[in-house]
């Protein structure tokens, strides 16, 4: 965004001579990722601790409770992919026995440890101190902090988030969940950090979450205005990066969200279409859901695809993955474990296929989107197995068209532009004619 | 009068090719109200079908003899192959004498196609089965009692009558009486490889997927005493562990081809869910409790289920290893099989730790080239035998 946005002054970043242009927003959340990639690096020699764990289903807010500094380790890889690093790592990682046919997220995180243990960011990674495996809708997460584990011995400590099979949650599985915090997960973090527990600064954290929820859904659900301020998958993944990591529950998050929601807001009442790396969207042709990851490797080449024909993608389930905040769901203080528990189940890919349709058609009534796009991973079977089940009844139960791409998380080798070009652009000429047939 | 060993086996391959499930059917038929529960791989307690008296069939994709036209409109190309003709067999209308379809906690893949099928066969009982990855009685345990309460709630809704703990009680003695004669059968198969080829032995898993769990007992029972009667040459082959293999199943001719190179497979992970309780379940107490209990304290390893401390891992193959006497391992794992191939490394780097020779190869359910993998095996056994230290 070019007009700056006076809600929060203290957190107004600086602002960078644009090659590419961003919203102020984007520069701060920039700002804090190589912050926190920087913490990473010194931690140790401050005598700090480290926590890894996964972006579904994280409990940031109770790492901060022991002082934690944390550790993401597919942000990591996908800062690698972004970065054009992933590729050798993915490659590395094979060499060193690791199977051509398994997730990239993972053998760039391997590759990365390979290479001589530096961040995306180029500073050191030293080892986690402990591997928070809490293994929310994917079981490749089970076997990656294995590997780890294996490798480098961390302590790791499984919280085992059941699925919600039946598209609900038990009081069972809520049980079971907040009795492996209580007995399990919290004495074992104690005993590694050296902090007592204190449920009441869980408490204020959870409460900074809520505020700064609120205002994320706030921003997501703008683009159901139209023109949409903002792009909710590739501009998605700028937005959801603090709540989804390292930051959600700390003050800082809150002001960035505050700042964001403003700006959006902003963009909204001036009627503005939204920022994309080459400057504002001036005429929104086409409304889109996507479903899936994007591709980290290509992101800009990707984005510039939509953009260039005028796409904006008004919803995305990628942006819940790490929560689905836009029904209801908020952190509450006031029942802070079942409240976690609840965080953990309720994730996207913790629902059952029932419920990710549901949420896709729901999308693309309330959005007024044309149509649904699949982004097919092949490394995330989570994701993708049954993809195109999703793909057939969507179409059936709205009429929408419904159009499927594949490509990868961060290996370079499963992009091919030429061809998901061609196919975006059969895509937008379809919904172009069932538009001028639905006139007729 | 005993059953001749070649009639025990054409009846296994019978049933093992039928993928119409005709004896299903047959089952069924034999009595009015007759209920099957299918249930796919690793592991679900059987018991709790057996106590609603219903017949739990074990569903392993639909081998390399059926052609997937149907199910690979719903799977990208780096899918494994189970969905596909697990989808293949439902929507050809095959699996009609189902009635209701179990999804075990196994992989990503199969947790999505539980959902799938809830939206494509909207008429059957289906559910996800969720297995603790804590194994805590007081934590896991509790969990994993309330999700097999669940389960046998559904079922007592579905023939009409509570499932009552006696029933329970009754089943696990039936079922701990198949584990019986399984273990034996892995003993035999193991002391005299070359009695038992592993061909046959996987046949007659495969029609403990089928049969009720007492006439699969009798049958095992009268290979064991059939091929102990046979007159067969023993070969100087390696003896391997085939791991890996615990859900997309290998084509029988990928089994034969390994024992052709010269290796004698003493030990492997085929259809886990007939060996996942190590031994017996008490049958007294509790029955739920006493099935959670052999869960999380005495059941098998394998990728889907979490070793709780790094010394753990590998420690059921090397037992495996140990206990059969074997000189190496093959792990044999599906292409696109995420947990066997993720967890392939670390037991490989186990193995090299105890300097336990091993190869590697990913099979399909419907690969056709065997001249690859006879050549790498048959490279593996005179590994072992050739050029071996000992």
């Amino acid at each position: 965004m070019t007009t700056p946005i006076q809600v929060m002054p203290q957190a107004a970043p600086a602002r960078k001579p644009p090659s590419v242009q961003k919203e102020d927003a984007m520069w701060l959340q920039k700002e804090m990722i190589t912050r926190n990639y920087h913490e990473l690096a010194s931690a140790h020699a401050e005598g700090r601790k480290i926590s890894a764990t996964f972006v579904p289903g994280n409990l940031n807010e109770l790492l901060m409770c022991f002082d934690f500094v944390r550790r993401l380790p597919e942000t990591d890889a996908l800062q690698n992919g972004m970065r054009k690093k992933s590729g050798k790592m993915i490659m590395d990682a094979e060499r060193d026995g690791h199977s051509e046919d398994v997730c990239t997220y993972v053998k760039t995180d391997l590759g990365m440890m390979l290479q001589g243990e530096f961040g995306p960011t180029g500073e050191p990674m030293p080892h986690p101190d402990v591997l928070l495996l809490s293994y929310t809708g994917c079981f490749t997460f089970m076997k990656w902090f294995e590997l780890v584990r294996q490798k480098y011995g961390c302590e790791t400590l499984m919280l085992h988030v059941p699925y919600q099979g039946d598209a609900k949650i038990s009081p069972n599985m809520r049980e079971y969940v907040v009795r492996q915090l209580k007995d399990k997960i919290i004495p074992a973090l104690e005993r590694i950090s050296g902090v007592k527990f204190d449920i009441d600064r869980l408490r204020g954290y959870m409460k900074e979450s809520a505020k700064a929820e609120e205002d994320l859904v706030r921003v997501l659900q703008s683009a159901k205005h139209r023109p949409s301020p903002i792009d909710g998958y590739f501009g998605g993944v700028y937005y959801i990066g603090p709540m989804f990591t390292a930051f959600r529950g700390a003050p800082e998050a809150t002001r960035f969200y505050a700042m964001l929601n403003a700006e959006v807001q902003e963009r909204m009442r001036q009627g503005k279409g939204p920022m994309t790396p080459e400057g504002e969207l001036a005429e929104e042709k086409y409304r889109l859901v996507v479903e899936g990851p994007p591709n980290w490797t290509h992101f800009r080449e990707f984005w510039k695809m939509f953009y260039d024909e005028g796409a904006v993608v008004v919803a995305s389930t990628y942006a819940k993955v790490g929560g689905v905040y836009d029904f209801g769901f908020r952190h509450d203080p006031e029942r802070p474990l079942e409240s976690l528990a609840d965080y953990c189940l309720g994730c996207y890919t913790n629902l059952n296929f029932p419920q990710r349709i549901d949420m896709i058609c729901r999308y693309l009534d309330e959005y007024s989107a044309d149509g649904l796009l699949i982004n097919s991973i092949k490394s995330c079977n989570s994701f993708s197995a049954g993809q195109l089940l999703i793909l057939r009844e969507v179409e059936k139960r709205t009429g929408k068209p419904a159009a499927f791409i594949e490509s990868d998380l961060v290996d370079p080798r499963y992009f091919s532009a030429a061809n998901i070009k061609n196919r975006l652009e059969s895509y937008f000429q379809m919904i172009k004619q069932k538009r001028a047939a639905a006139v007729h | 009068m005993n059953t001749p060993l070649k009639d025990i086996i054409a009846r296994c391959e019978g049933l093992f090719e039928d993928l119409r499930f005709a004896s299903v059917q047959e089952w069924k038929a034999a009595a009015p109200g007759r209920k099957a529960i299918g249930y796919m791989p690793i592991y679900v307690p059987r018991e709790l079908i057996h106590a609603a008296g219903m017949l739990p069939v074990g569903i392993f994709g639909g081998g390399d003899q059926m052609e997937v036209i149907q199910g690979d409109a719903y799977y990208q190309s780096y899918i494994c192959r189970i969905p596909r003709s697990t989808v293949e067999l439902g929507l050809t209308g095959r699996l009609d004498c189902l009635d209701g379809m179990l999804f075990p906690s196994i992989c990503d893949v199969i947790r999505n196609l539980s959902g799938m099928w809830q939206i494509m066969f909207k008429d059957k009982y289906v559910k996800y089965f969720d297995v603790p990855q804590d194994y805590d009685d007081a934590i896991g345990g509790e969990f994993y009692v309330h999700e097999m309460q669940a389960l046998r709630d559904d079922l007592a809704r579905l023939r009409g009558a509570p499932v009552t703990d006696d029933e329970l009680r009754a089943s696990i003695a039936v079922y701990n009486d198949n584990r019986r004669a399984i273990r034996d059968l892995y003993a035999f198969r193991a002391q005299q490889p070359w009695q038992a080829p592993t061909v046959e032995l996987y046949l007659l898993l495969r029609a403990g997927c089928v049969l009720p769990p007492e006439e699969h007992t009798r049958l095992v029972r009268e290979y064991l005493a059939a091929a102990a009667a046979e007159k067969r040459t023993k070969r100087d082959n390696a003896r391997v562990v085939l791991t890996g293999a615990f859900c997309e199943q290998p084509p029988l001719g990928l089994i034969k081809s390994i024992e052709m190179a010269g290796c004698y497979i003493v030990d492997d992970d085929f259809m886990l869910v007939m060996r996942w309780l190590l031994d017996e379940v008490p049958e007294q107490g509790d029955p739920l409790v006493e099935l959670s209990k052999a869960f999380l304290h005495r059941s098998a390893q394998t990728p889907s289920k979490y070793d709780d401390k790094k010394e753990d891992k590998g420690k059921y193959l090397l037992e495996q290893v140990r206990t059969r006497g074997a000189e190496g391992v093959v792990f044999a794992s599906p292409s696109f099989c995420d947990p066997a191939l993720l967890e392939r490394p670390m037991l490989q780097d186990v193995l090299a730790k105890h300097k336990i020779p091993y190869t590697a190869f990913k099979f399909a359910e419907n690969t056709g080239q065997m001249a690859p993998i006879r050549e790498q095996a048959g490279t593996f056994a005179d590994s072992i035998k050739l050029w071996s230290a000992a």
